[in-house]
């Protein structure tokens, strides 16, 4: 019991990257019709701000400390960050630990004006152009953003811890009986995803604005024929996907340390995540982000793998989702939950 | 008609004259080998992943090549020349041709790798090519370079295949193996740990991640150590924690990680993070292991890697004559200590150029017979031996552990103990690496 | 031959010419220059590009003419690869019957994968393939080790059986008896045009598929194909079942991939995982749009342009930069080095990806419409009049 407990957990947490990023990607699809392959590097850009933002507060003076030598034999550098300068020990060394949670308002601005720059900028010219080049734009787009990223902060992955508060795990399963410990930061991962996932549907759902949007996926000419400005309310759509996305990436840093590549690694999966969704449904993208990372949670599990191999299937774990993927997209043919004629040409 | 060179007979082309000379047939009596080196100078190949996962690592070989070529040439300080026990160079290039380079990125993929090699071999005329940060590319390359007939100097490779199963004549190996890890790991963490452990492999799905993580069960059990489990995880999981939570509650109370790169720093991340360090199991601490510990990766895993035991190649904070004056050398010219990844390329490429100079020829055979069997020191490992059986190098072992309280960025792990070469030592028909055939040395024409 | 119109027969000769004279033209700086950097002309990359060449055109058939964008096609090429493979380690290393089993495996491969596949159209059919051709790759770098040797790349080893091996028998890829990697240099005063058999293989194949591939444009089957990428719906309220016709697009294109991966193997006789990773399908799908999807040349052109990228550009480092620049002030010699050296060397994907931004934005039609703009400006001086009928004339798909 313990044991599936613990699984569970992981498949939630899984499956809160993996339906944050999905959201993003299918309210794109759903309101601009855009197949965006940057979509990845998004969440990786999410990610390097929490790493830029921890940068930043550990500019430092340098002082040379002569009792003690570096590896060539010079007297060692000391470095004391500005922030310590500034407000004293102990708050400054607190702002540099809290540095994660303190980028998500770092984070949010920056990909919003990201999300608006690329739309405006790019995107817009290629809403009538066929999928093929969008996805031929969008790729390079990831590309460039990698390599630029890449140049910046190099390839190797760069550790970004949570704060110390959040360090370590608790012993979540006591609550119900069971012995299983699970670490801080990882539930505070799901509650957030949860909090931001709930804020884009009631968002969608109760204010004005969301019910245009919503109308505006459905029809969108008779939208615009009523004389709303779809067109602005959809750019504004596409800086809140980037910062979904950008917001799953800074709150990831401490359980995976950011390296460049990290957006490409996750996009096979987001898109997979979306189709077996249902291309369009918001829920849809939530759902089958869930139920794939809780899939791929049990998979992983010695008795399931032990079960397959006794099948001759052995490492189910690498294919399980594709396996899955692939039966329910032939048993439904738009996924879980998705509408009719949508990218389906 | 045969392959591959044609650097040499582009140079008597010219000597023709321009206008339209008369077709050459590249034929065995051109040369005695692929790509001789006929002008002033002789082209090295240095193949390196420059884009993907490995890039960091890639880069400071690179570092590393330059700063060979640097002494070679005679510039520089001469690093490591001056402590090598061989004299036989003498900064003014190999064999009194300017040492030139081409360099390529492998992308960490075995196709890519193998084009790049080979456009160094058929448009730049190399005649050795070295590098590589992973033991599918080394292999991959290995292989390529034998069938035409240059000379492969091994990167950072730690698969026991390379000098095993896919071990080739024309390719050597300075980096150590999983077996050695194995072997130098074990005595240490009887010391540590005690005799009655309960270990859980997670291992990486792929061939480098199996012969690790067999050199390590078999070594740990050798010493009275129990395997609890050995769970393969998939290359590409980027999160482990469903695969560290199973271990909380398996009886283990050591947990072997046979990961490398990016998986080690996420399943080494993970692990912690569940608390699996804090737990006291059997009575006993609970720990974790890393076989197989790269400087440049440890750093990517930040506290986390703290006091967590592995083994290393090589490791800049060595005091012997060799490696301080290759982390002088190359510590003044970039600006930081060089990796273990940088240290085997550089010692790799003197070690090339000086077999060049003692057999007086660029003819693989030559240089492969003088590579046989070549007992050296000076080079930052102690006394040192090319196997001629297997052309695998024999010499001491590093253990490391994650640093408590490290100086600067590059300060993270230190060494623990300098397992002697008796102790790493297997015959070379040892089952772990048995089934290859070296094959003979091939000179390409 | 008889059979092509005229447009069809002179695109035909005018990549027949090209392929053959290929070491001249993709060798034109000599040696030893300062730009001899740019060249294309050494075997290897000559033969990359007649592969990646057939392997494009064999994509277009499938995505250019039903408009079915396979996310998957790498898959194809890599089992194509490891039966190829297979035969040199269980026969001997003469390539025909590698290739002639690479194409037929890939041929079944992709009927087994299409007929599931095609059930779903649209983004559903892309991803799809694409979860097909990670879950071969999945398998085939740990899994299926035994059969494809995983991480190294399935190889021949010395104690292969190879049972039609002779005594006297070529140890390397070799069409009876001619060996693959054979090469004859031809030196022109500072020139070296090298020419390789290996590479005159491919060619030969490239030029074969593409007449192939010109045949199946033209033909009723291949118009049938264009009417399902224009409006499938209306085609089958006509009655007509077109799942037939998209399934034998998707087999031979399927074949086409196989036929690449048998060449690959037979000039380097070694099969890795990494072929089947989605990138290396990204890579395919890419290169189509890149030289212009549904033409017949484009696609030819986009393999070209990627490989030759991958390959020159990354090898270019610092070093070579400073030769280039050494005549120039030391100042100013740094600063442009140190503003190249992000383009090229470790930073080639840079390039790369900004290279596809800036295509797709200015060229819509890929390298090809890139190609028709040059020849209409050439052209439109003479005979203004007539512009639109060379447009069309010059356009021979879509």
């Amino acid at each position: 019991m313990d044991a599936i407990f613990l699984q569970i957990l992981n498949g939630l947490d899984k499956g809160s990257a993996y339906a944050l990023i999905a959201l993003g990607l299918t309210l794109i699809f759903g309101t601009l019709g855009v197949v965006n392959f940057a979509h990845g590097a998004l969440f990786m850009i999410g990610s390097f701000c929490a790493v830029t933002l921890s940068k930043i507060l550990t500019l430092s003076t340098v002082t040379l400390d002569p009792t003690k030598t570096d590896f060539l034999g010079n007297p060692l550098k000391v470095k004391t960050p500005y922030v310590v300068e500034w407000f004293g020990e102990s708050t400054g060394n607190a702002m540099i630990d809290w540095s994660v949670p303190l980028a998500i308002l770092f984070a949010i601005p920056v990909m919003l004006l990201l999300g608006w720059v690329m739309e405006r900028g790019l995107i817009k010219h290629f809403y009538k152009r066929p999928h093929a080049d969008q996805i031929l734009v969008t790729f390079g787009l990831a590309i460039v953003i990698q390599e630029i990223v890449k140049a910046t902060y190099g390839a190797n992955p760069i550790p970004t811890p949570a704060p110390d508060q959040f360090v370590g795990s608790y012993n979540v399963g006591a609550l119900i009986g069971l012995d299983a410990s699970y670490p801080y930061w990882r539930m505070i991962y799901f509650g957030f995803s949860v909090t931001i996932i709930a804020a884009v549907f009631s968002f969608l759902k109760f204010t004005t604005f969301g019910m245009v949007v919503r109308a505006g996926m459905a029809d969108r000419e008779t939208v615009g024929m009523l004389g709303i400005n779809i067109d602005k309310r959809f750019t504004i759509m596409f800086g809140v996907a980037a910062a979904v996305a950008g917001l799953a990436g800074v709150m990831y840093t401490p359980i995976n340390s950011p390296n460049y590549h990290q957006g490409m690694d996750f996009l096979v999966l987001s898109f997979v995540v979306v189709v077996v969704g249902g291309m369009g449904s918001l829920p849809g993208a939530v759902l089958a982000g869930f139920l794939l990372g809780t899939l791929e949670s049990f998979a992983s599990m010695n008795e399931v793998k032990g079960f397959f191999e006794a099948l001759y299937l052995p490492s189910i774990d690498q294919i399980i989702i594709y396996l899955v993927a692939i039966i329910i997209l032939l048993t439904r043919p738009r996924g879980l939950l998705g509408r009719a004629g949508v990218m389906e040409e | 008609m045969s392959n591959l060179t044609r650097r040499g007979l582009l140079k008597s082309g010219a000597v023709m004259g321009a206008g339209l000379a008369a077709p050459t047939f590249f034929t065995n009596m051109a040369h005695a080998y692929t790509n001789a080196p006929t002008g002033s100078s002789v082209t090295l190949g240095f193949n390196v992943p420059q884009t993907g996962p490995y890039a960091d690592e890639g880069a400071d070989e690179l570092r590393a090549y330059e700063l060979a070529v640097e002494h070679l040439n005679g510039g520089g300080d001469g690093g490591m020349m001056n402590t090598f026990s061989s004299k036989a160079l003498k900064g003014n290039g190999i064999l009194g041709k300017k040492v030139e380079f081409v360099t390529g990125d492998t992308q960490t993929k075995s196709d890519a790798a193998r084009a790049s090699a080979k456009s160094m071999i058929e448009k730049d005329g190399a005649v050795m090519i070295t590098g590589g940060s992973s033991s599918g590319v080394a292999i991959a390359v290995q292989g390529l370079c034998q069938e035409a007939g240059v000379i492969f100097m091994a990167g950072l490779t730690h698969s026991n295949d390379t000098t095993g199963k896919d071990k080739k004549a024309n390719g050597f190996r300075h980096f150590f193996n999983g077996y050695m890890s194995g072997a130098a790991l074990a005595p240490v963490l009887e010391a540590r740990y005690g005799n009655d452990r309960n270990a859980y492999h997670l291992t990486a799905d792929y061939t480098w991640g199996w012969t690790q993580q067999e050199s390590i069960q078999q070594a740990t059990e050798g010493k009275g150590w129990n395997t609890v489990n050995n769970v393969l995880t998939p290359l590409a999981t980027t999160d482990f924690s469903s695969y560290v939570a199973p271990v909380l509650n398996s009886g283990a109370d050591v947990l072997v990680l046979n990961h490398y790169g990016g998986n080690m720093i996420n399943s080494l991340t993970s692990a912690v993070q569940f608390g699996l360090r804090d737990k006291v199991v059997n009575n006993k601490n609970f720990e974790i292991v890393v076989p197989l510990y790269s400087r440049l990766m440890a750093r990517g895993a930040g506290e986390n890697v703290k006091g967590i035991f592995g083994s290393t190649n090589w490791h800049w904070s060595l005091t012997d004559d060799g490696t301080k004056a290759f982390v002088k050398s190359f510590g003044e010219k970039y600006g930081f200590p060089p990796s273990q990844a940088a240290h085997t390329t550089y010692v790799q490429t003197l070690l090339y150029a000086d077999a060049c100079e003692r057999s007086g020829t660029f003819n693989p055979c030559g240089v492969a017979e003088a590579l046989e069997g070549f007992k050296f020191d000076g080079m930052g490992n102690g006394p040192t031996e090319y196997r001629a059986e297997d052309h695998q190098c024999f010499k001491d072992v590093l253990v490391v552990k994650g640093k408590e309280n490290p100086t600067s960025e590059f300060d993270v792990l230190e060494v623990v103990e300098v397992t002697p070469r008796a102790q790493v030592e297997y015959p070379v028909d040892h089952p772990m690496f048995a089934g290859g055939d070296l094959g003979k040395c091939n000179p390409g024409a | 031959m008889k059979h092509l119109s005229k447009t069809d027969k002179s695109t035909f000769i005018l990549v027949a010419i090209l392929a053959l004279l290929a070491p001249f033209i993709l060798n034109p700086f000599p040696e030893g220059s300062a730009m001899a950097q740019f060249n294309a002309g050494y075997p290897d990359l000559m033969q990359r590009f007649a592969i990646f060449g057939i392997l494009a055109i064999g994509f277009n058939i499938l995505f250019g003419l039903t408009g079915y964008l396979s996310f998957g096609h790498a898959a194809f090429l890599g089992v194509g690869s490891y039966s190829a493979v297979w035969m040199f380690k269980l026969l001997s290393m003469n390539i025909v019957p590698a290739i002639i089993l690479s194409v037929i495996v890939a041929g079944v491969f992709s009927l087994l994968i299409g007929f599931i596949c095609l059930r779903r159209s649209g983004i559903y059919f892309s991803i799809l393939t694409l979860m097909f051709a990670q879950m071969s790759y999945s398998l085939a770098y740990s899994v299926l080790t035994p059969l494809t040797n995983g991480e190294t790349g399935l190889q021949v080893y010395n104690d292969d059986p190879q049972y039609l091996m002779g005594p006297n028998s070529s140890e390397v890829t070799n069409l009876f008896g001619l060996e693959m990697r054979s090469t004859f240099t031809l030196d022109v005063g500072p020139w070296a045009f090298q020419f390789n058999l290996g590479y005159y293989v491919c060619a030969l194949f490239l030029l074969l598929a593409f007449y192939i591939a010109i045949r199946i444009f033209r033909s009723p089957f291949g118009l049938m194909l264009r009417a399902i990428k224009t409006n499938q719906t209306r085609l089958n309220y006509t009655g007509l079942n077109s799942r037939p016709y998209t399934l034998a697009a998707f087999v031979i294109s399927g074949m086409y991939a196989g036929l690449a991966g048998g060449l690959m193997a037979s000039m380097d006789p070694l099969a890795g995982a990494e072929r089947m990773y989605w990138t290396a399908s990204g890579e395919i799908v890419l290169m189509t749009i890149l030289g212009g999807v549904g033409t017949l040349l484009g696609p030819v052109l986009g393999a070209g342009f990627i490989k030759y990228f991958e390959n020159i550009f990354s090898k270019i480092n610092d070093t070579v930069l400073h030769t280039w620049f050494s005549i120039l002030p030391d100042g100013l010699e740094n600063a442009i080095v140190w503003v190249l050296h992000f383009f090229v060397g470790k930073g080639w994907h840079l390039t790369l990806g900004l290279l596809f931004m800036m295509i797709v934005i200015f060229l819509p039609g890929g390298l090809m419409e890139g190609g028709q703009k040059i020849m209409n400006k050439i052209r439109g001086k003479k005979k203004n009049d007539k512009d639109g009928g060379a447009k069309a004339a010059a356009t021979p798909a879509e």
